[in-house]
Order: C-alpha cells, then sequence, then structure tokens
C-alpha cells in the first residue's frame, strides 16, 4: 500500500505569528518554522500502519518555499520512505484553489491507495484541502477523524461534528484528514535523521505538473486589503464600592452582552 | 574555522529540546522533591534510542559522535540533570565495550544496551579512592575457569539497574602500577553483588547512588573486558575523555537553564514600579553569565570535536569540565540572587540548580585533577 501524507511547514504555533502588511503574506522571519503537528500526527497515522504491515509506502508531499526542504526531511527522519516537495516561485500567495490543484496533480503523478492530511493547519486555519483535493481527484474523503482503520482495501473512522459522531469508511483510493485525537508524531531518533538524508527527496515545479497558477479561466481568490489588527483599547475598570455587582450588570446589559 | 552545528546535529538539538520540553522538564521539580525514580522518562528516552549514542551502527547503536553526545547532555540536563545521570555512565561503559570488548563481548552485550533494554553503569570509585584510582582495594583472584571479586564501590549511579555492571578490581599483585587493574563485566543477578544501601545527596536526585558490596562474587573468564588482564585502567582512561565531555555538557545545561529562568524573572518581576531586568545591575550579571556560558560551550564542542576527529583531548575536555562546571555553579548562584528571596524558596527552580552544580565540580574528576591535567599537558610542551 501506497499511503501520501500532506505536510506543511507553518510558523511556530507557539511564538509569535505575523502577517508582513504589504504583501498579506505570513512573515515567516518573525518565528521559527516547524512541521506543522497536525501533519505530525498524520505522518505517525501512516507511519503504524507500516509499522504493523511491512510493505507500506510512506511518501511525504509538501507544497512550500524553497527553504523548507528541512522542515520536510522531518517527515523522513520520522521514518516515512520518500518526499516529494512542490516549489515554484508561482506558488506564493497561493490560495487554497490553487494548493489544492498542485497537490491534487502531485498525488497524481506520485501514485497513492490512500492520503492522510490534517484537518486543519494552525497558520490558515482553512480546513478544506482534503476535502477539495479528493473532489479533484474524484476520490471518496473522510475529513476530520478521531479514530481511523486502514485495511487492505478501506479506510475508516470516527468522524466528529457539532452535533453528532459518525462511523465513516471509504473504499481506497482515498482521501483522509485526522483530528488532533489522533496520537502525536513521534521523535526522529539521530539515526532517523542520518538516514533522512540518504532518502529519495524530489523536487517539482509547476511545469512538471502542468499547472499555469496564471490561468485565466481557474477563478482565484485575489487579497484586497491587509490591515494591522486595531490596538486593545483599555477595557473599563470595575472598583467593588458595595455595588460592583450592579456596575457589572449594568455594563453587561449596555453592551447586550446578557 | 567553524563554530556552527552542522545541519543534523541542529536538528539533533531541535528535537531533544523538544522531547526535554515536554518530557523532562515539567515532571523534575514533582519527581525530585518526591526522591521518585524517573521510570516513565527513561522508557521515553530508550523509545528515543538515547542510550545508544556511543554505540556502533553495526551493533545497533545510533553513535552521535562527541559532539552529538554534548548537544544531549546538555539538553537533557536543561530540564533535569539527574535524568543525564541514568544516561552518563551507561554511555561511557557501552564506549568502554565498543572500544575494548572482545567481539564476542560486542555481540553479545552491545546490540540490548543500545536499545537500553539493558543498561550499565560503572563501579570504579571505593570509599577510599576516587581521584587516585590505582589505590583501589577490590580485588579479583583466579578461581576455575573465571574470578572470585571481594570489595566494595561507592558512589554508583544506576547500580541497581546494571546488567552487566563494570567492576574496576585489582588481578595484580603489586601496590601501584597501570598492569595491575582490570575491568570484569559482572551479571546485574551474580551471587554476591548486593547494593548495600543509596547515599544522601545536597543534590542530585531521583537517581540513586549506590554503594555496591561484592562476596565472592564469580564471573567467568568470558567477562574480562577485552580478554586480558591488567588493561583495566588503560580502558577506564580511555573513556574519560568522553566523561568530560558528558559532564562540561550537563554544566551547560544547568547553566543555561539558570540564565533562562532569570530571564524571565527578570522581566516579569517589578520594583520600584518597573521590571529588574531594567535595572544595570541585573543587567551586568546576565550578561556575565550569558558571555561565560557560550565560552564554555564553544570549548564543550571544541574538545568533542577533537575527539570526533580521532585527536588527543584529554587537555581540551579537561579545560571545558573545568570552565563549564565553574559556570554552573556561578550561574545556578546567580540566577537565585536574581530571582531573590523566590529563588532560595521550593517553589522554584533555581535552587536545584543551585543544589545540582557542585557535583559537576567534584564528579568526573575534581576540577582539581582536571587543573593538574592541564597544567601538566601546558608543561609537556612548553620549550
Amino acid at each position: 500500500m501506497k499511503i501520501v501524507v500532506l505536510i506543511k511547514e507553518v510558523p511556530d504555533t507557539y511564538g509569535e505569528r505575523k502577517l508582513n502588511i504589504e504583501t498579506g503574506l505570513a512573515d515567516r522571519g518573525a518565528s521559527e518554522a516547524v512541521l506543522d503537528e497536525i501533519g505530525e500526527r498524520s505522518v505517525e497515522v501512516a507511519l503504524s500502519h507500516a509499522d504493523a504491515h511491512p510493505g507500506t509506502e510512506v511518501v511525504v508531499l509538501s507544497m512550500a518555499p524553497e527553504g523548507s526542504a528541512a522542515t520536510i526531511r522531518k517527515g523522513l527522519a520520522m521514518g516515512a520512505g520518500s518526499a516529494v516537495h512542490v516549489v515554484d516561485p508561482g506558488l506564493v500567495g497561493a490560495d487554497t484553489g490553487l494548493t489544492a490543484e498542485v497537490l491534487a496533480a502531485a498525488l497524481r503523478r506520485v501514485g497513492f491507495d490512500l492520503v492522510i492530511g490534517g484537518n486543519v493547519s494552525t497558520d490558515g486555519s482553512g480546513g478544506v484541502l482534503p476535502a477539495m483535493i479528493a473532489e479533484l481527484l474524484d476520490v471518496p474523503s473522510a475529513t476530520s477523524l478521531n479514530a481511523v482503520e486502514i485495511t487492505e482495501d478501506r479506510v475508516s473512522g470516527e468522524r466528529a461534528s457539532d452535533a453528532a459522531t459518525m462511523r465513516v469508511s471509504a473504499t481506497l483510493p482515498a482521501v483522509i484528514s485526522v483530528t488532533e485525537r489522533l496520537p502525536e508524531g513521534r521523535f526522529p531518533n539521530f539515526k532517523g535523521i542520518m538516514a533522512a538524508k540518504k532518502k529519495p527527496f524530489e523536487t517539482v515545479t509547476l511545469a512538471d505538473l502542468g499547472i499555469d497558477p496564471e490561468a485565466p479561466e481557474a477563478s482565484r481568490s485575489i487579497v484586497i486589503g491587509v490591515s494591522e489588527k486595531p490596538p486593545r483599547e483599555a477595557g473599563v475598570k470595575i472598583v467593588d464600592e458595595g455595588d460592583a455587582g450592579e456596575q457589572l450588570a449594568e455594563f453587561l446589559a449596555q453592551n447586550r452582552l446578557v | 574555522m567553524q563554530f556552527e552545528l552542522d545541519e543534523e546535529q541542529a536538528e539533533w538539538r531541535s528535537i531533544l529540546r523538544r522531547f526535554v520540553e515536554k518530557e523532562v522538564a515539567p515532571f523534575a521539580r514533582e519527581y525530585e522533591e518526591a526522591h521518585r525514580y524517573p521510570t516513565e522518562i527513561i522508557e521515553k528516552m530508550k523509545d528515543l534510542g538515547l542510550f545508544g549514542v556511543t554505540v556502533p551502527d553495526q551493533y545497533g547503536g545510533m553513535d552521535t559522535g562527541a559532539v552529538g553526545l554534548a548537544i544531549m547532555f546538555e539538553e537533557i540536563s536543561r530540564g533535569w540533570m539527574s535524568v543525564a545521570g541514568a544516561l552518563g555512565s551507561h554511555t561511557l561503559a557501552c564506549f568502554m565495550i565498543a572500544k575494548h570488548g572482545t567481539e564476542e563481548q560486542k555481540q553479545r552485550l552491545l546490540p540490548d544496551l543500545a536499545t537500553g533494554k539493558r543498561r550499565t553503569a560503572l563501579a570504579l570509585t571505593e570509599a577510599g579512592a576516587g581521584s587516585d584510582l590505582q589505590g583501589i582495594k577490590t580485588r579479583a583472584v583466579r578461581d576455575g575457569d573465571g574470578y572470585r571479586i571481594n570489595g566494595s564501590k561507592m558512589w554508583i549511579t544506576n547500580a541497581r539497574y546494571a546488567d552487566p555492571l563494570p567492576v574496576l578490581v585489582r588481578t595484580g599483585t603489586q601496590n601501584r602500577g597501570s598492569r595491575e587493574l582490570s575491568i570484569l563485566l559482572v551479571d546485574g543477578d551474580a551471587e554476591g553483588l548486593e547494593v548495600s544501601r543509596d547515599l544522601g545527596k545536597l543534590g542530585y536526585r531521583g537517581i540513586e547512588t549506590c554503594e555496591v558490596v561484592l562476596n565472592d562474587v564469580w564471573v567467568p573468564e568470558a567477562n574480562l573486558l577485552g580478554g586480558e588482564e591488567g588493561k583495566g585502567l588503560k580502558q577506564v582512561l580511555s573513556s574519560l575523555e568522553i566523561g568530560r565531555v558528558n559532564v562540561a555538557a550537563r554544566s551547560l545545561g544547568i547553566a543555561q537553564s539558570a540564565l533562562d529562568k532569570a530571564l524571565t524573572y527578570a522581566k516579569q518581576r517589578e520594583a520600584f514600579e518597573q521590571p529588574i531586568a531594567e535595572f544595570q545591575a541585573v543587567q551586568l550579571k546576565l550578561a556575565k553569565m550569558a558571555t561565560d556560558i557560550q565560552a564554555a560551550r564553544l570549548l564543550t564542542w571544541w574538545a568533542a570535536s577533537a575527539i570526533d576527529r580521532g585527536a588527543r583531548s584529554d587537555v581540551e575536555s579537561g579545560m571545558a569540565k573545568y570552565l563549564a562546571s565553574e559556570t554552573a555553579v556561578s550561574a545556578a548562584l546567580e540566577s537565585m540572587r536574581i530571582h531573590g528571596a523566590s529563588g532560595y524558596s521550593t517553589e522554584f527552580e533555581v535552587e536545584r540548580l543551585y543544589r545540582d552544580a557542585p557535583l559537576m565540580v567534584i564528579g568526573e574528576g575534581t576540577n582539581d585533577i582536571l587543573s593538574m591535567v592541564i597544567a601538566r599537558g601546558l608543561l609537556k610542551n612548553a620549550g
């Protein structure tokens, strides 16, 4: 079985995250770049299946700027067998539509039985890519899974939504996305880091995938404006002189919070 | 001249840092207060392959080199130095077995030691002999196809978990001389081997430091390290450079943690309506700590990279251990001063650093002995 895991480099979730106000893009210099934790969990799902099923091939796939190779290699250090990195100047500021198109084309090129991604990244928080990719590839998708079981020809799991928990399953090939309920990714060890250097690492461009980022017939979203978040204004301070409760109730009523 | 880690070493450091932040640091205070052995942390370190850092690849280890080892010991000690103790003598013993063991000994022991399935330690020092190892009294005499050992060892970390426990013994008949000593690998369940007591300590808690009694313990000839008598002292001395890098790196971990905590506290704590970090008196301390730590770190990496190049590193590793451990002691105290009364309180972790740091000055060759090693090296090379 061939499992392709979608991974992403993001600004450190626990560090400072900023937008470049001029370009509207994430300011990659503002904090350390890390492999998105949900991506690590996705890799872990694939690797634990591979541990129990020898012969399983695990590939990590990422669309990312040129400097992201070290982050993608972390997936290899964890234990994936090979990596594919889509990098192209035409992808700067790509929206979810273009990203899905690119990843779907890359998946067709790599080949897959199962695609695993995180349900939502910690930076963009779009949460739509796995479903969009499945649509473009014309395969079933099962998103936001809290539990995953993979067999020879099926993938099934538990899908949580706000209203209910559903048992879902799909025949392979398929695309799934997983939530933070799945186990954390394993720590790579020094041997893994050294081995990662020698594993196949393919870099592909938009031309390799036959995609034109400027294609006029494709609908693309356009950023109209970006601005700083306004600074927080000083709040109302209530000092208790016996009537703090009344003042609080008044404040809530005035602001239509009750 | 190259002062940076290479890409793999930097990656190794960042993985360890995350591991320690998640799996070690949050438990340090609670475990140490309860004198609790960090079993769970050790199991996780096994998963990460940390027990195999000095075991060659062919025996299942991951041979990170001395720089990789220094990175590991610094990062772990930054979370809690005691945990590094579970790896310290284990890595030294593995290094010795890999370097001096017979092929049969290596194949029999190293694969399990690399994964941590079996663990080991080093029983060298005695109540009456530490820096002066030639003064040990534990004796082994030929008995059938093996040796019978009698004696006792003191300050043995991990003794309870060691299988085998390498024991430095006197096999010769002379009182002094480098050919009189040998190392015997004693099975953990050998009859007559007893861990008689745990020693109370100022710091370095959670990890047991033991007295070991060997009462008529018989070991087969096959467990004589390297298969030749009289090589013990040489075998031990060959691992000392790695040992000093290990303690230098642990010192860096303590010192860096002291600085990290001082920086955080100085920015949070206010006095006279401003953070105390604004005061020059505090800034002077921070600057001195950071400078000393970086100097000691570069010295440690320099000594470690000499080992990795196959060059001599006795003076180099001696200097590194000397400066780094003195820095750990001073940084812990300076951090405590910056913390004020909070630093003296067990509610904060600085007091633990203050208790752990002095061991770095004493262990693995006291700084006085190491100063002699450094001076001898200097004098030998002076015109």
